[in-house]
């Protein structure tokens, strides 16, 4: 325990993920006039948001030791659902809003109940919802594309959750208040980790789950909670992305769970579970979304980030195979 | 005994903060088993693992076969016929035994495995151990014992000349002890060098030739095991006498209440038809060989595995117990055999293991009142005396015996009255074992009830006021301590059920 005080901030993987997140900043400004521009950042933060939720959402599961695939395409399938709604039968915004919020803990909830009650390995249980919301999608939303309403259009209101446009014209003025919004989101899911029961036995169940059950914790209801966490995540992240994309197509999806739960990796949280915090989730996403929007701006193909994005998670993954040999060793 | 096989001399490691091995020597002649003993953390294991290339020495010498050597790793020890048997077996369930025995060096036949080679050298192997298992049997099939006889199957095959057994005992059974020990004498007669490492005194006396003694990553001495007594051996390993005589007669008073009353409980196979009764205060000692059901019973009660039938009562009152949670909220506390599976969170500071059953009682509305959680896990390192720096100190960082303790710690935050000790020293060195004896015994002077269930027949006439034998899935035997005898409970423990 002495020597970890020792090593002291270098110990901390949030601390070393906040250094990489400020000199990947600073690299790809210094190189390219376009990336310090204020409208790349605000377009840069528009593409965050929704992973961002994903990943907070994700976090939960990937504490228990389990994970969840169904996040990409359940968020796809969220957003359509509420914005077929919307924009084909003529509901109000908010009723779109609150099914997609609805739909994703639904599923999140049938996610729990699949891997701590059926037993089903989380991989496997999430791979099959993963499955089964593109395919829901489509079907929810009659194969319909949908272009929620635009910022400006009537019923466009909730664009301003995550980016405030401010006059008109040339002269319009964008304002990331996501940044805001998803600031107290943060802190009130590192608050639910670190300060409640949920947060408590999801580490728990991370850890130890038999010890934990034979500790008289209710562990099936604090396992399905982790799941259910992320699904009415992924529900929000739906807003987000209707939000930030103007036409959500069905049977898309698949493949932006990884990166949220590469983003939660990156951040520290224990690829086998028992260890993880909010905070290293939002920087981890932070480094994978500089990385995706950055590489083009220095003169890389986008395809570049995939390939930069997986040694970087392999990166991260060796500082806690690293740290726990160490372990090990002292033990 | 006959020359020397090895010999480890002023032997110097250290980690950063601790100084694990401080110029400790040993000498194996070849014909010797020889015992190497102390406390957990007195350094045995680190001294095994200089030996056989985990670990690098910071100082000192190793000569092996009159040869100054320093294995780079364990393939490299095995190759020179230094091989280890695990406490722990490292079996692959699904393979066949002669598939585990060899693998990693399958015998070829051109591209394919040569299946039947192997199993004849498997053969071949378990010829010369004297033993009797089928090569191509299923290693998840086989009992704990046989499996810890294919281990050291394995070890040989490597031509060993110097096997190290690092506590093999810990979960056989009395009948695969001697079958060990059977083995043991024939690879000293074949003129092996053996390093025997072990907490039980009765083991050390009856196989080993020479012991040596560690304390504290020091070398005390080493003796010839004939010329000494147990009491010789704890006191070098302790620095002090502690050896206790059994309880003469019952502590708990005649007209004391029956707190927990089991009716014809039945769980499987290894639970059939057991009932009993627990009083307040009482410490009910469950006797037996492995295997004779008390876990399984222990688990059945507290909900940890489902029932078939069977009644139990809490203070008279008939409960429903069909999950650990109900069990929990009956005020009954289970600590498991197997701590660090069962028992703790490992990775979790004291104070989180501490709540862990009770945290409903320390919240301020939705959140988890941190500093109120603090003070009561304090409390209990004070009450306990439990060893460590501080509250935030990881439980994987104690030592067995505190670990013990924090487990111990987390059922009375729960306020439970009835506590399943399952074999509560496995694991715990001498002196912190009998600090584990006196906790509950002051437990039980405080009114707390305690089933103990245990293999160790010291412990058990130690600290039983009344004891429960059990014999394959049944109750055999139930005796009060002024009756209780060595003799009388291997009679119940061993007696075969009239159908």
């Amino acid at each position: 325990m002495k020597k970890k005080k020792s090593i002291g901030l270098l110990a901390d993987q949030k601390f070393i993920v906040l250094i990489i997140v400020v000199i990947l900043y600073v690299v790809f400004s210094f190189i390219s006039k376009d990336f310090r521009k204020y409208s790349t950042l605000v377009m840069m933060l528009d593409s965050t948001y929704y992973i961002l939720l994903l990943a907070i959402g994700v976090t939960f599961p990937l504490i228990t030791g389990g994970v969840d695939l169904s996040i990409g395409t359940g968020m796809i399938c969220y957003g359509l659902t509420g914005g077929y709604l919307v924009v084909q039968r003529g509901y109000p915004t908010w009723v779109g809003l609150v099914v997609a919020v609805l739909f994703g803990l639904l599923v999140g909830i049938l996610n729990g109940i699949l891997i701590a009650v059926m037993d089903l390995p989380p991989f496997l249980g999430t791979l099959c919802t993963c499955m089964m919301t593109r395919g829901l999608g489509s079907i929810c939303a009659n194969s319909f594309a949908i272009p929620w309403p635009g910022a400006k259009a009537e019923g466009g209101w909730f664009h301003n959750i995550f980016k405030l446009t401010m006059g008109a014209g040339r002269k319009a003025m964008n304002y990331p208040v996501g940044v805001i919004v998803l600031a107290v989101i943060v802190i009130l899911m590192s608050f639910v980790l670190n300060h409640t029961r949920v947060g408590r036995y999801t580490i728990a169940i991370g850890s130890n789950k038999e010890a934990t059950r034979l500790s008289g914790v209710n562990v099936r209801a604090y396992h399905i909670t982790a799941y259910a966490i992320s699904g009415l995540f992924a529900g929000l992240a739906s807003l987000a992305y209707a939000a930030a994309i103007p036409t959500i197509q069905p049977g898309t999806g698949a493949g932006i769970e990884l990166d949220a739960i590469g983003g939660a990796i990156v951040g520290g949280v224990s690829p086998t579970g028992g260890a993880g915090s909010i905070i290293g989730t939002m920087l981890g996403v932070f480094v994978i979304q500089l990385l995706k929007t950055g590489l083009p701006y220095i003169g890389l193909e986008a395809n570049w980030q995939q390939i930069v994005t997986g040694l970087v998670l392999i990166g991260a993954v060796m500082i806690d195979v690293i740290k726990q040999r160490r372990e090990a060793l002292e033990g | 005994m006959g020359e020397i096989i090895l010999q480890m001399k002023e032997i110097d490691k250290s980690f950063p903060g601790v100084h694990a091995l401080d110029h400790v020597s040993l000498e194996v002649k070849r014909g010797e088993v020889h015992a190497l003993m102390g406390e957990n953390g007195a350094g045995k294991s680190t001294l095994m693992k200089v030996l056989t290339g985990i670990y690098k020495k910071d100082e000192g010498t190793i000569v092996y076969k009159g040869k100054e050597v320093e294995f780079r790793n364990t393939r490299e020890a095995q190759d020179n016929g230094v091989v280890i048997v695990h406490q722990e077996l490292n079996m692959v369930g699904d393979l066949t035994v002669a598939q585990n025995i060899f693998i990693g060096r399958e015998p070829r036949k051109g591209f394919r495995i040569d299946d039947k080679k192997m199993i004849e050298d498997s053969k071949a192997l378990f010829d010369r151990l004297h033993i009797d298992i089928d090569p191509t049997e299923k290693m998840s099939e086989l009992t704990v014992g046989k499996q810890q006889m294919c281990e050291i199957a394995k070890a040989i095959s490597h031509n060993a000349e110097l096997i190290i057994f690092d506590e093999p005992s810990a979960a056989l059974t009395e009948k695969e002890i001697e079958d060990l020990f059977t083995i043991i004498r024939d690879l000293r007669s074949q003129n092996l060098g053996i390093i025997y490492i072990s907490h039980r005194m009765d083991e050390i006396k009856v196989i080993t030739d020479r012991v040596t003694v560690m304390r504290d990553g020091g070398y005390v001495g080493t003796l010839i095991t004939e010329e000494c007594t147990k009491e010789d051996i704890i006191n070098m390993m302790v620095g002090r006498v502690i050896y206790e005589k059994p309880k003469e007669k019952s502590l708990v008073p005649a007209d004391a209440p029956v707190v927990l009353k089991v009716e014809h409980l039945n769980a499987g196979k290894m639970v059939q038809d057991v009932s009993f009764e627990l009083r307040k205060g009482e410490i009910l000692g469950f006797s037996g060989l492995m295997g004779a059901g008390r876990t399984e019973t222990a688990r059945a009660i507290f909900g940890a595995d489902p029932k078939q039938s069977g009644d139990i009562y809490v203070n008279g009152k008939k409960v429903e117990i069909n999950s650990p949670q109900d069990a929990v909220n009956h005020g009954i506390g289970y600590l498991s055999e197997d701590r660090r599976r069962f028992g703790i969170v490992v990775g979790k500071s004291i104070t989180e293991n501490s709540t862990m059953a009770a945290l409903s009682d320390y919240m301020s509305g939705l959140f988890i009142n941190k500093s109120k959680e603090k003070q009561v896990s304090e409390k209990y390192i004070k009450e306990l005396d439990t060893k460590t720096p501080s509250t935030d100190q990881l439980v994987v960082n104690l030592s067995g015996g505190n670990q013990q303790k924090v487990v111990i710690a987390k059922w009375l935050v729960r306020n439970s009255d009835i506590l399943i000790f399952d074999e509560p020293t496995r694991g715990i060195d001498v002196g912190a074992k009998n600090e584990i004896y006196k906790l509950m015994n002051r437990l039980a002077a405080e009114g707390k009830s305690i089933i103990m269930i245990s293999s160790e027949m010291t412990e058990i006439l130690r600290m039983s006021d009344r004891i429960i034998v059990m014999c394959e899935g049944r109750k055999t035997g139930e005796i009060n301590i002024e009756e209780a005898t060595q003799e009388l409970i291997m009679d119940k423990a061993t007696r075969q059920m009239e159908a």
